[in-house]
């Protein structure tokens, strides 16, 4: 029972220290990368990534995956943009109808997984290309959002720091959105249900617990998050593009994987997912203050981190086996 | 009896792929249909049933999909094995790009075919080997270990290249993905099919190594009892995997006679997935159809085909290609058809 409780918080910690690591590097390595507008540009720059991988975290506790995020992120920003500008909608009103279209997506894909007992990967992917080319078919190109609401909203300072560097909205969508998303995990009915349908399903069924209806909210909540990102996507963008965030939904399960959360289901933190969003951001960062280095690096030491925190989870998985075992044979 | 048994589930799983692809077939004959004045106008010359011969090869429509469908088969057959062995291999598109960066970046430098092939497919299985080791040895997800390599290996392709293109000119390498033999008239690429086919064939079904892969996928414990080494069997379906998405690579290289590491292969993984699910092999492993994988293989070309025929653009065509994988996995899930039979015998009663 001693070893137990802190082995959990080891992965969070272990990102944390990455997280620091980083930090430090950029700190050391760059004279202007310890400032303000670098901070800011973390929460900012990858607000969207955060906010879908609020869902994405969701998704991997309850022991699935999902695949359609990018695909989702980006038919949502088309479909508002071609809302205001093909059908006058207002902007508020455009995000307010297609953040419940993807949720309603999100509810369907949940749905086919849960009651036909089809694979969560399979029925993801398929929801990725069908979301992917339902954007092309709104829209082939991508538009820009021109609406004075709209220009009002994405502006770059909705609050100016003393030093004169401004924080938009969206950073503080992101950091609201984490914050709910951390009391929905640990504090709710809710959350509760998803980390015990992730440890075990069928004892969660034999528990009375509501399995079915919680891994439709599950899948539910990842298609809001995924839209709602595609919002944020627009107001970062000032535009609306069927052909972007290819891919995103790997840096999303990076994001989570990398902040601590088993891809087995049932261990994890939300706010581990904030820091791994975080390092994500950090890496970028210190490939483009670098300057020399290419993006391939992107994804390289993307890779390489996320076959680091596997491999970490892996060994502590091993470890637990083990302390269970020997606390077995002492029981006897 | 229980042989038997197998073989003619067998044959009820490739009925349902041929019937698919003759329904489409039958669809194009259709749509072509509306400007027709006879019969016999199915096989004129803009027809989708037609086939001309330029040169003393013949070409069209039929000849096309096997030719642009030979990519997805071969993954097809790697990923048969990967899938049967309760695994998922989502690298394959990048090791394609991994694949022909290498070829291209070797060629240019100077080196023959004879050089440049062998090491190309060598680093392909190295890339399986990886997969295998995370799989079959660390024991993680293969969704998220194949993952890792996906995001990577794209990198790692631009590395190659120098986030290039790179064009390459070179006879023998430009005859892989666009020659014809002399003495076979079909695409040299879907030649390289049947070749690809009938090796795994033989050395899976003619030798315990396909009993060992499903034994390994329908139940890990008890084949790791019964004296299989299931880390073995899964590597090396794993090396196989990456082996084709090579040969694959090779191609996707030579029909555009140059590497392109972003796009080579780019979203084929899912192709491959829903050619192997598509032919009979069901996604939670323990057992493989090598022909109803190729099978898929020319349906999944056959609907792209199809799309693009009916002016439906690139971007939109995952459309109806998304619903087909939806309905194919409804049908495969044993949930839905016990629902269905019930509510059948709700009504019959």
């Amino acid at each position: 029972m001693k070893l137990r409780l802190p082995i959990r918080y080891v992965p969070v910690g272990a990102t944390a220290f990455i997280m620091i690591l980083l930090f430090w590097i950029g700190a050391v390595s760059f004279e202007y990368f310890v400032s303000p507008g670098v901070v800011i540009g973390l929460f900012s720059e990858y607000a969207f990534l955060g906010i879908a991988a609020i869902g994405a975290t969701f998704v991997i506790l309850s022991g699935g995956i999902d695949l359609s995020v990018g695909s989702v992120v980006s038919f949502t920003s088309i479909f508002i943009a071609a809302l205001i500008h093909k059908h006058g909608f207002h902007p508020l009103a455009a995000a307010l109808l297609a953040i419940s279209v993807g949720t309603i997506f999100g509810l369907s894909l949940g749905f086919f997984i849960q009651v036909f007992d089809m694979p969560p990967f399979m029925v993801t992917l398929a929801g990725m290309f069908f979301m992917r080319a339902l954007g092309f078919v709104v829209h082939e190109q991508s538009m820009s959002i021109k609406h004075d609401f709209y220009t009002w909203i994405s502006r770059d300072a909705v609050l100016v720091l003393p030093s004169g560097d401004g924080i938009p909205l969206r950073a503080f969508l992101m950091v609201g959105c984490i914050l709910i998303a951390i009391v929905i995990a640990h504090l709710t009915r809710f959350g509760r249900n998803v980390y015990a349908v992730g440890g075990d399903e069928q004892s969660a069924k034999m528990m009375g617990l509501p399995v079915t209806s919680t891994k439709i909210l599950i899948y539910g909540a990842a298609g809001f998050c995924s839209s709602l990102a595609g919002f944020v996507f627009t107001l970062y963008k000032q535009s609306g593009d069927p052909a972007s965030a290819v891919g995103m939904e790997l840096d999303a399960i990076a994001a989570v994987v990398i902040g601590g959360t088993q891809l087995t289901g049932g261990v994890g933190f939300m706010a581990g997912t904030l820091m791994g969003v975080i390092i994500l951001g950090l890496i970028r960062t210190l490939i483009d203050f670098h300057g020399n280095l290419n993006s391939a690096w992107t994804s390289i030491t993307t890779g390489l981190l996320l076959l680091t925190f596997i491999g970490l989870q892996r060994g502590i998985a091993h470890l637990g086996e083990r302390a269970v075992k020997s606390n077995a044979a002492e029981a006897d | 009896m229980e042989t038997k048994t197998f073989r003619s589930r067998a044959a009820t799983k490739i009925v349902w792929p041929v019937l698919a692809l003759a329904l489409l077939i039958l669809v194009n004959v259709l749509l072509d249909a509306r400007s027709f004045n006879s019969f016999t106008d199915a096989f004129r010359e803009g027809a989708f049933l037609h086939i001309s011969f330029k040169n003393g090869y013949p070409s069209g429509a039929l000849i096309d999909i096997l030719n642009h469908g030979s990519k997805v088969m071969i993954l097809a057959l790697g990923m048969s094995l990967v899938i049967a062995t309760g695994g998922v291999d989502l690298s394959v598109g990048a090791v394609m790009a991994i694949s022909g960066a290498t070829a291209a970046v070797l060629t240019v430098r100077g080196l023959p075919p004879t050089v440049v092939i062998p090491i190309a497919l060598l680093i392909s299985m190295v890339c399986g080997l990886w997969n295998g080791i995370l799989v079959g040895m660390l024991k993680i997800q293969p969704i998220v270990a194949t993952l890792i390599l996906m995001v990577a290996g794209r990198g790692v392709a631009q590395m190659i290249t120098g986030a290039q293109i790179i064009t390459f000119h070179s006879p023998v390498m430009e005859f892989i993905g666009n020659g014809r033999l002399a003495w076979l008239p079909l695409p040299f690429p879907f030649i390289l099919v049947l070749i690809m086919l009938f090796i795994t064939w033989v050395s899976t079904r003619k030798t315990a190594i396909g009993l060992l892969v499903e034994s390994v996928g329908s139940n890990p414990t008890a084949s790791r009892f019964a004296g299989v080494r299931a880390t073995s069997v899964i590597m090396m379906a794993y090396i196989f995997s990456g082996f084709c998405a090579g040969i694959a690579g090779l191609i996707a290289a030579s029909n555009i006679k140059a590497a392109d590491p972003t796009h080579a292969g780019l979203l084929l993984e899912m192709d491959a997935i829903f050619a192997v699910v598509v032919g009979g092999t069901a996604l939670t492993g323990g057992r493989f159809f090598l022909g109803g994988a190729i099978i898929g293989g020319i349906l999944i070309q056959t609907l792209t085909t199809t799309m693009y025929a009916q002016d439906v653009s690139a971007d939109v065509a995952p459309l109806p290609k998304a619903i087909v994988v939806l309905i194919v996995c409804l049908i495969q899930s044993e949930t839905f058809r016990n629902k269905l039979s019930k509510t059948w015998r709700r009504k019959q009663s």
